[in-house]
């Protein structure tokens, strides 16, 4: 896999971008997880969440001025969140001072701060936790002294200023109280402090700054002059912070403490001897890149405390928490139920995909995951950003084939039906039997061959009769899942050989009934001019005798037509036609896969399976497919489901279209030779000799579905049996007097459990596995 | 797969050789891995029993294991 392109699919998705608050705070604080757990109750994981990120959790919980809430996207319905009133909640509920402990450094440094405000003791904080050696010079009778000063005590009680400092206290930081620095004069200079200490902090407003301005040239503003970015002053060894906390809309406490944090990370990187500008992540508030789903969100009020001064309690503090969305994109996982399966986002699948890719010795985690996917593109027709993942798991595919490792069992299946498919049993070209050439050509596709085969020959009759110039028959198969299964060189062969076809019948235009021939033919085959049986229809008109109104049916629209609305109109064009009232399924554009693209079915059961249960408990009513893959593993799944053919091409012998069993693997395979063979002499007047009668085989429904879910076909276990028989080589219970014999096909060993009835025999079970085993020499 | 084999060999004869079955070891081999395993199988022709339970359970994780190699 390229690895640009797998580093811009990465950045397309937004998930783990953070949300609107956590961006918008300077501290990034993650308000998202300590709502959720405010709202479950757990206000000590809440407040060990806050404390995470704010090292003065009581302070900051009384004086912040929040500038999470006028971004927080629930503001958009019904008001945002009062993050800040949940915060001094989760402190009077679970207050235990910062938890942050001293790391342990073997290169420990002395850094001295002057000013014991909040920036000042913010990086004071940071450094200490680092390991070093802090000491705090505060010219004041007591720290936090602005704090004292701004605040009354029934906003910011004393005992949480107290608090927080304790805090520090136990983080070993030492604070030096009328401790006035100066420069030249006093007890206390600041070139000493320079010389003595490995850095300086300067952490000072605007007035006591021009005191120093001996030592350290002031700004325009009056303010130490100092980088903005990374608060270094002109003078080694010395940073400054005042520039954040006194922003142009007022004092900001949290913008202050951000202050402090980004010069304690600037010392942190110069004591370390690390670039002051590389990588830095700590440029205060942001906007989010999360794209958010606000609309799906009903408005809900705040909750107002019952005693507003005191602030919520507890039960309070929960509800309003609930009110967070919490913010989350996911609007692919939502709609797929293979990227719900695998439990995390797109972001990770790609990365995941991407390692599996790399790995040379060792397990791919990841190649289920990898072949699940249904390549529907439904992703990235929701995705903000228009992430596609089956672009991804394509180019993975090809990798892993190019490479050797695609599992054996995943696709060998589906490329066994697809050569079955095109083998010269199964397929024609011709033009109508007695013309030379044709206007167009029919190809209805190898799943409508199969499923209804006797529909195939009333269209191809119909669309020869409305369109000028003759149609001809073309049954082939247009080489979709070697293209799902990213075998490139099949695909090629494949296309080519329907190329060599369409030249040798004279290059007409082409009706397809199967929209995902449709893609393949317009993807590979562009020189091949396409239409879709629906258009086609709707221009010719539908054939005297269709008269299918009846009760509302639910339309699926094939994935494949995603992106084709003129297919999707074709379609409601002729339903309408038909008198049939339509329910969508929450529009064409939406609609899932069957579980059969991207060969999801024969790679990953579990995860089709879910896919097709899920779209078939969307609507009650019957379905109407438009494909016959479609609408037998809907039928299958046990859910009523005509297919439009079906119902234009009414037959009087078959009064329920939508109550149709699906046919099944075998028998599909079995039709679409008998229908060649049939035509070959019904129509042309050829000598066509049907199978000789295998055995008599008695399967019932049950075990009939068995073997299609272990994609067991019929003539497989024929054969067992028939090499059974004939060699006597079985097994045999005793006690009931089953046999059971066992033969391999290439790399598969198909095992048969059968009794004898009559003069046949019939299928108590089957099964199979890959492994050879063999008596030991 | 040793904690799906069977402590006792299944009640299966062998057609051909009319013995029951016993359990001992057998070849197992895919994707260019061979591993010796305990399995049912006749004693005089060889021929090895996959149970439908052994085929869907460790056999079938051994196989997925082996091709996600």
């Amino acid at each position: 896999m390229d690895g640009d392109r797998v580093r811009h699919w990465e950045s397309l998705c937004v998930e783990e971008q953070p949300p609107a608050c956590a961006a918008a705070c300077p501290m990034h604080l993650d308000a998202r997880t300590m709502l959720e757990k405010t709202a479950a109750g757990d206000f000590a994981g809440a407040f060990a969440v806050f404390a995470r990120h704010i090292p003065f959790p009581a302070i900051v919980a009384h004086v912040c001025d929040h500038p999470c809430e006028p971004a927080c996207r629930r503001g958009e319905r019904g008001g945002a969140v009062a993050i800040g009133r949940i915060e001094r909640a989760i402190v009077e509920e679970a207050y235990v001072g910062s938890r942050r402990t001293v790391q342990k450094n073997r290169r420990a440094k002395r850094v001295a701060v002057v000013g014991a405000g909040l920036a000042g003791l913010s990086a004071a904080h940071d450094l200490a936790v680092r390991g070093h050696v802090v000491a705090v010079y505060e010219a004041d009778v007591r720290p936090l002294e602005r704090l004292h000063r701004d605040y009354p005590p029934e906003v910011l009680p004393p005992s949480a200023i107290e608090a927080d400092l304790g805090g520090l206290a136990r983080l070993g930081i030492e604070i030096h109280c009328r401790a006035r620095v100066g420069v030249g004069d006093g007890p206390i200079d600041l070139a000493l402090l320079i010389e003595t200490h490995d850095a300086v902090l300067v952490a000072l407003g605007p007035g006591p700054a021009a005191g120093f301005a001996a030592i350290l040239p002031l700004a325009d503003d009056g303010r130490i002059a100092a980088d903005p970015d990374t608060c270094a002053t002109g003078v080694a060894k010395v940073f400054s912070t005042g520039r954040l906390g006194d922003a142009v809309d007022g004092y900001s406490p949290i913008r202050a403490i951000h202050d402090g944090r980004r010069a304690g990370g600037s010392i942190e990187r110069f004591l370390q001897g690390a670039s002051l500008t590389a990588a830095r992540s700590d440029d205060g508030s942001a906007e989010s890149r999360l794209h958010v789903n606000v609309e799906a969100h009903p408005p809900v009020a705040p909750v107002v405390p019952a005693d507003p001064a005191r602030g919520y309690r507890r039960d309070e503090a929960m509800a309003e928490a609930a009110r967070c969305f919490p913010c989350h994109c996911l609007e692919c996982v939502k709609v797929c139920e293979w990227l719900g399966f695998w439990g995390s986002n797109p972001k990770r699948y790609v990365r995941e995909i991407y390692n599996n890719d790399c790995i040379v010795m060792g397990n791919r985690k990841s190649n289920r995951m990898i072949d699940g996917c249904t390549l529907c593109g439904l992703c990235g027709e929701v995705c903000p950003t228009g992430l596609d993942m089956s672009e991804v798991v394509l180019a993975a595919r090809r990798s892993m084939v190019a490479r050797g490792k695609m599992p054996p069992s995943h696709h060998e299946f589906a490329l066994l039906e697809m050569a079955a498919a095109r083998a010269p049993t199964a397929t024609l070209a011709r033009h109508r039997p007695g013309r030379t050439r044709s206007a167009t050509l029919f190809f209805p596709g190898c799943q409508l061959s199969g499923s209804l085969p006797g529909l195939v020959e009333r269209i191809w009759d119909h669309l020869d009769d409305r369109i000028a110039g003759g149609v001809g028959l073309w049954l082939d198969c247009c080489g979709a899942p070697a293209h799902w299964a990213g075998r490139e060189g099949m695909v090629e062969a494949a296309t080519a050989g329907l190329r060599t076809t369409w030249e040798n019948l004279g290059r007409p235009g082409v009706v397809t009934a199967c929209s995902s021939c449709r893609v393949m033919f317009e993807g590979f085959l562009p020189e091949i001019a396409i239409t879709s049986l629906w258009e086609c229809l709707a221009a010719v008109g539908l054939p005297a005798g269709s008269a299918a109104a009846g009760g509302p049916l639910a339309i699926h629209d094939p994935c494949t037509t995603r992106g084709r609305p003129e297919v999707q109109r074709a379609v409601r064009d002729l339903a309408g036609r038909l008198g049939l009232k339509l329910r969508e399924l929450g529009g064409p554009e939406l609609s899932t896969c069957c579980g059969f693209g991207g060969l999801s079915r024969f790679a990953d059961r579990e995860v089709a399976e879910r896919i097709v249960t899920r779209r078939v408990g969307e609507d009650p009513a019957d379905f109407l497919a438009y494909c016959a893959t479609c609408r037998d593993a809907f039928a299958r799944a046990g859910k009523r489901t005509a297919h439009l053919a079906e119902l234009i091409f009414s037959d009087p012998a078959r009064p329920d279209p939508a109550g149709r069993a699906d046919p099944g693997l075998s028998a599909r395979r079995r039709e679409r030779a008998a229908l060649v063979r049939r035509l070959k002499r019904e129509r042309w007047g050829e000598a066509m000799a049907e199978p000789e009668p295998t055995i008599e085989l008695e399967i019932s429904d049950e075990v009939r579905l068995d073997m299609e879910r272990r994609l067991i076909l019929v003539e497989d276990v024929v054969a067992v049996i028939t090499e059974a028989e004939a060699t006597g080589r079985r097994l045999v219970d005793p006690a009931t007097g089953r046999r059971i014999a066992s033969r391999r096909v290439g790399e598969v060993t198909f095992w048969v459990d059968y009794a004898v009835r009559g003069g046949g025999f019939v299928l108590a079970r089957a099964w199979s596995h890959r492994m050879n085993v063999e008596a030991a020499r | 797969m040793s904690e799906t084999i069977p402590a006792q060999a299944p009640n299966l004869v062998c057609t051909t050789c009319d013995r029951p079955l016993v359990i001992g070891p057998v070849r197992a081999s895919y994707l260019g891995q061979t591993f010796p395993v305990d399995l049912p199988h006749c004693p005089g022709c060889g021929f090895v029993y996959v149970s439908p339970d052994l085929a869907d359970g460790r056999m079938l994780k051994v196989e997925q294991a082996l091709e996600d190699k």
